[in-house]
C-alpha cells in the first residue's frame, strides 16, 4: 500500500506533505517525495489535497496489487476518483460529501 | 565541540491535550464551550487527518436510536465484553452519544435522515453518514476556535510528574531540533491506542496497511506506565475481522448488503461460534485452523446497483478496497470477499484496555485525564463515544483551572536535553529501530498470541516473550538517531516495547479464557466466574505489579 508522486505534474505546493498523518511526505528540490513508502497507511489523504492529481494510490504486489492506480480530483463537495486499470482503461466514480452512504 | 543540539522552548496552557485525533479535538472544543481558559493541543502530525479517521468512517457506530436507552447500550457493551466493563464509564459515555452526533451534524457532517427527519438507522445502534470528511470538519472547528492553539509536528515523550500529580509534558519536534517543556493546570491524554506491537498480516512492503493507524504507537499508554499510572485490561486485545489484504471494514458488507460469513464449503458458520465481536473473529480463525478456510463474506448475487453503492461507500472510508475491486475486474457481485483476522491491537475504544480512570476520567495520576482509545474500562466507544468522553474529561478538568501555575524544574529539562543530544550524536548501533521493531513483532507473534500462533499463548510462552522483550528493550537503549525523525522513531519503538511488557504481564495474570482469540490462554481454556474482575497493573520500582479489582456496579460512581 503506498503512493507514487508524479514529479512532472507536481507543483510543489506542499499540501500533501502538510496533511499526511504519518508526516511521510517531504519537500525536495524537484517537488515532494515520499521518503519511506513502506510506512504509508494508504489513507489517501494526500490524494484529496493534491490540486494537480499528481499523487497515485496503488496496492503493493504483496497484497495482490495488479498495477492499477487511483487519483482524485476535488470539485466543491464532490470527489472524482479515477482508477486506471492495469490494461490502461480507466473509470471514474464520484462521491459527494453531501450524500450519505446508503449502507 | 559541534554536534547536534536541541533548543528548549517553554510553553503554558490551562488545559493541555496530547493528541489531536477525535477525542482530543472533541475535548478541546468542549472545553472552550465551558471555560475561558486556554487550550493547547500537541499533535505528532497534522490534525487535519491524524488519528483513526484519516480515510473516513462508514457510520456512527454508537448512537441511541428511538426506543432505545443508554442503559440498553450499556447492556450490549457488557454482553459483548463478557462483563468486564466499568458500568459507570460506559453509562456516562452512552448518555453523551447523541449529543456528540448532533455536534458533528452542526459541524457539517452529512447524516442520512428518514421521511420523519430522524437519523436513518443501520442495525440497532448505528446511523448512516458520509464520514469521508469527518476529521477535516473537526479540525476546521478547532482551528477556528479562538482559545485553542495547536502545536503540530511535535511528539510527546514523557509526563512531568511531581508528588503524584502531572505538571506538564515534554515533547520533541518531529522535524525541528526542539525540546518542548509544556506546563499546564490539567492534562488530557488522547493519544490513541497501540498498533504495531504484533507482526501484521502483511509484514513486507504493505506492513502498514493495517486496521488501526500505524502512527498510533501506544505513546499515551507508555508515558502513563513509566509515570506509574495504573492500567487496566491490556489482556483484552482487539482483533478486527477485515477484508483480506486491504484490511478494509467488513461491517458495511455484513450490515449493508446482508452478506453472511461462509467457509470454503459455503457453510454459514457464525451461529456456531456466537456473535460477540471476539466470537466472530474466533469463528473465522477456527474454520481456517480446521481446514474449512478460506472464509468469505458471501456477496455473490448482489445487484450491480449494490456494487456501485459499495464502491462509493468504501471510497468514503477505505479507498483501497474499491481500487482492488476495480483493478481486478471482480466486483463483489461476481466474487465473494475473503476475510481474515488482523494482528492484535491494544485499543480502548473497542475493548476495555487503557488507563484506569475514575468516573470523571481522571487517571491515578492527579490532574491527568484520559479519553478515547487510551482510556480503559469502556469498550465500544467509536467516534461518538470518544467525543462524549472528551467532553466529560474537559468538564472534569475545570475544577483545576483556578489553581496556580506549576513551576517546572529547569535542571530536569536540561538533563533531558543532554540525554537526547547524546542519542543524536552517538555512533550508530548494530541494531536499528526497524530491525528491533521486526524482532519485537516476531516475539509477540510467536510467544504472545499473534496471528502465527493462532492468537493463543501459554504461561511458558509468555515467560519467554517477557524475557525476549526485556532483551530488545535493553538493546533499544543503545540506538542512535541522526535526525529528529529517527529520534521520534526510537521513542515510538520504546513506547511499543513498554506496552508489550504490560500486555504480556496482564495476559499471564488472567488465568482463564474469557474472550476467544482476544485472550486465548491454552493453560486455562475455559471461562471462570472467579475472573469476573479487572486485571490491572502498575510499574513499581521497575517491576510490573498486578492488581485485581472488583467490577463497578451500574449506578455507582468510582473514585480512586
Amino acid at each position: 500500500m503506498s503512493i507514487e508522486i508524479l514529479t512532472e505534474k507536481c507543483t510543489g505546493c506542499g499540501a500533501c506533505a502538510r496533511v499526511c498523518p504519518g508526516s511521510l511526505i517531504k519537500t525536495g528540490e524537484r517537488g515532494v517525495f515520499i521518503e519511506r513508502p513502506e510506512r504509508c497507511w494508504g489513507c489517501a489523504s494526500c490524494l484529496k489535497e493534491c490540486p494537480a492529481e499528481a499523487i497515485l494510490l496503488y496496492l503493493g504486489a504483496d497484497i495482490g496489487g495488479l498495477g492499477g492506480r487511483m487519483s482524485v480530483r476535488r470539485e466543491g463537495t464532490r470527489l472524482r476518483w479515477r482508477v486506471e486499470k492495469p490494461d490502461g482503461t480507466a473509470r471514474t466514480i464520484t462521491t459527494d460529501a453531501k450524500q450519505s452512504n446508503r449502507y | 565541540m559541534g554536534g547536534r543540539q536541541l533548543t528548549v522552548k517553554r510553553l503554558s496552557a490551562d488545559f493541555l491535550i496530547i493528541g489531536g485525533g477525535t477525542a482530543g479535538c472533541g475535548a478541546a472544543l468542549s472545553f472552550c464551550g465551558v471555560s475561558g481558559g486556554s487550550v493547547l493541543i500537541i499533535e505528532k502530525a497534522n490534525i487535519e487527518r491524524s488519528g483513526c479517521l484519516a480515510a473516513g468512517v462508514n457510520a456512527l457506530n454508537a448512537y441511541i436510536l428511538p426506543g432505545q436507552t443508554p442503559e440498553d447500550y450499556a447492556d450490549y457493551v457488557r454482553r459483548d465484553a463478557e462483563y468486564i466493563i466499568r458500568e459507570d464509564l460506559v453509562l456516562t459515555m452512552a448518555e453523551g452519544l447523541n449529543r456528540a452526533a448532533r455536534r458533528l451534524e452542526e459541524l457539517g457532517l452529512t447524516i442520512l435522515k428518514d421521511a420523519d427527519g430522524n437519523y436513518a438507522a443501520r442495525g440497532k445502534r448505528n446511523i448512516k453518514i458520509n464520514g469521508e470528511n469527518i476529521k477535516p470538519l473537526l479540525a476546521g472547528a478547532v482551528r477556528k476556535a479562538p482559545r485553542i492553539a495547536v502545536l503540530e509536528r511535535a511528539a510527546a515523550i514523557g509526563y512531568i510528574v511531581r508528588d503524584g500529580r502531572v505538571l506538564g509534558v515534554y515533547a520533541i519536534g518531529t522535524d525541528e531540533p526542539v525540546l518542548y517543556a509544556v506546563r499546564a493546570k490539567a492534562v488530557l491524554c488522547a493519544t490513541g491506542g497501540a498498533a504495531g506491537l504484533y507482526r501484521p498480516n502483511n509484514p513486507g512492503f504493505s506492513r502498514h496497511k493495517m486496521w488501526y493507524p500505524p502512527f498510533n504507537t501506544g505513546a499515551g499508554y507508555a508515558m502513563g506506565i513509566r509515570a506509574g499510572a495504573e492500567m487496566t485490561t491490556f489482556e483484552m486485545r482487539f482483533i478486527a475481522l477485515r477484508c483480506k489484504d486491504t484490511i478494509a471494514p467488513t461491517g458495511t458488507l455484513a450490515q449493508g448488503v446482508g452478506a453472511k460469513q461462509v467457509n470454503a464449503l459455503g457453510e454459514a458458520y457464525e451461529e456456531k461460534y456466537g456473535v460477540t465481536t471476539s466470537q466472530r473473529v474466533h469463528g473465522t480463525a477456527r474454520e481456517n485452523a480446521e481446514g474449512r478456510g478460506p472464509c468469505y463474506l458471501r456477496t455473490v448475487g448482489i445487484t450491480p446497483d449494490q456494487d456501485e453503492e459499495l464502491y462509493r461507500a468504501y471510497l468514503n472510508m477505505s479507498p483501497s478496497q474499491t481500487l482492488k475491486w476495480i483493478e481486478s475486474g471482480l466486483a463483489p457481485s461476481a466474487q465473494n470477499v475473503e476475510i481474515e483476522g488482523t494482528e492484535p491491537y491494544i485499543v480502548g475504544g473497542h475493548t476495555a484496555s487503557g488507563y484506569w480512570v475514575d468516573t470523571d476520567r481522571e487517571t491515578t495520576i492527579g490532574r491527568l485525564f484520559a479519553a478515547g482509545d487510551v482510556a480503559g474500562g469502556c469498550p465500544q466507544k467509536y467516534v461518538t463515544g470518544a467525543l462524549a468522553e472528551g467532553e466529560i474529561a474537559a468538564r472534569s478538568a475545570l475544577k483545576y483551572m483556578h489553581d496556580a501555575w506549576p513551576s517546572l524544574s529547569a535542571a530536569e529539562t536540561d538533563a533531558l536535553r543532554h540525554g537526547l543530544e547524546e542519542i543524536l550524536n552517538r555512533a550508530p548501533a548494530a541494531d536499528t529501530e526497524d530491525s528491533l521493531e521486526a524482532e519485537m513483532q516476531a516475539v509477540m507473534d510467536e510467544y504472545a498470541g499473534g496471528i502465527g500462533a493462532g492468537y493463543a499463548f501459554s504461561e511458558a510462552s509468555l515467560a519467554a516473550a517477557a524475557r525476549k522483550i526485556r532483551d530488545i528493550e535493553s538493546r533499544s537503549e543503545k540506538l542512535a538517531a541522526k535526525d529528529m525523525r529517527e529520534l521520534v522513531y526510537i521513542f515510538e519503538l520504546r513506547d511499543r516495547l513498554t506496552v508489550c511488557a504490560s500486555v504480556i504481564a496482564q495476559l499471564a495474570a488472567r488465568r482463564e479464557t474469557r474472550w476467544h482469540s482476544f485472550a486465548e490462554n491454552t493453560d486455562y481454556p475455559e471461562k471462570s466466574g472467579q475472573w469476573l474482575k479487572f486485571v490491572n497493573s502498575r510499574l513499581e520500582n521497575g517491576e510490573i505489579r498486578i492488581i485485581l479489582r472488583d467490577l463497578v456496579k451500574r449506578g455507582d460512581r468510582y473514585e480512586h
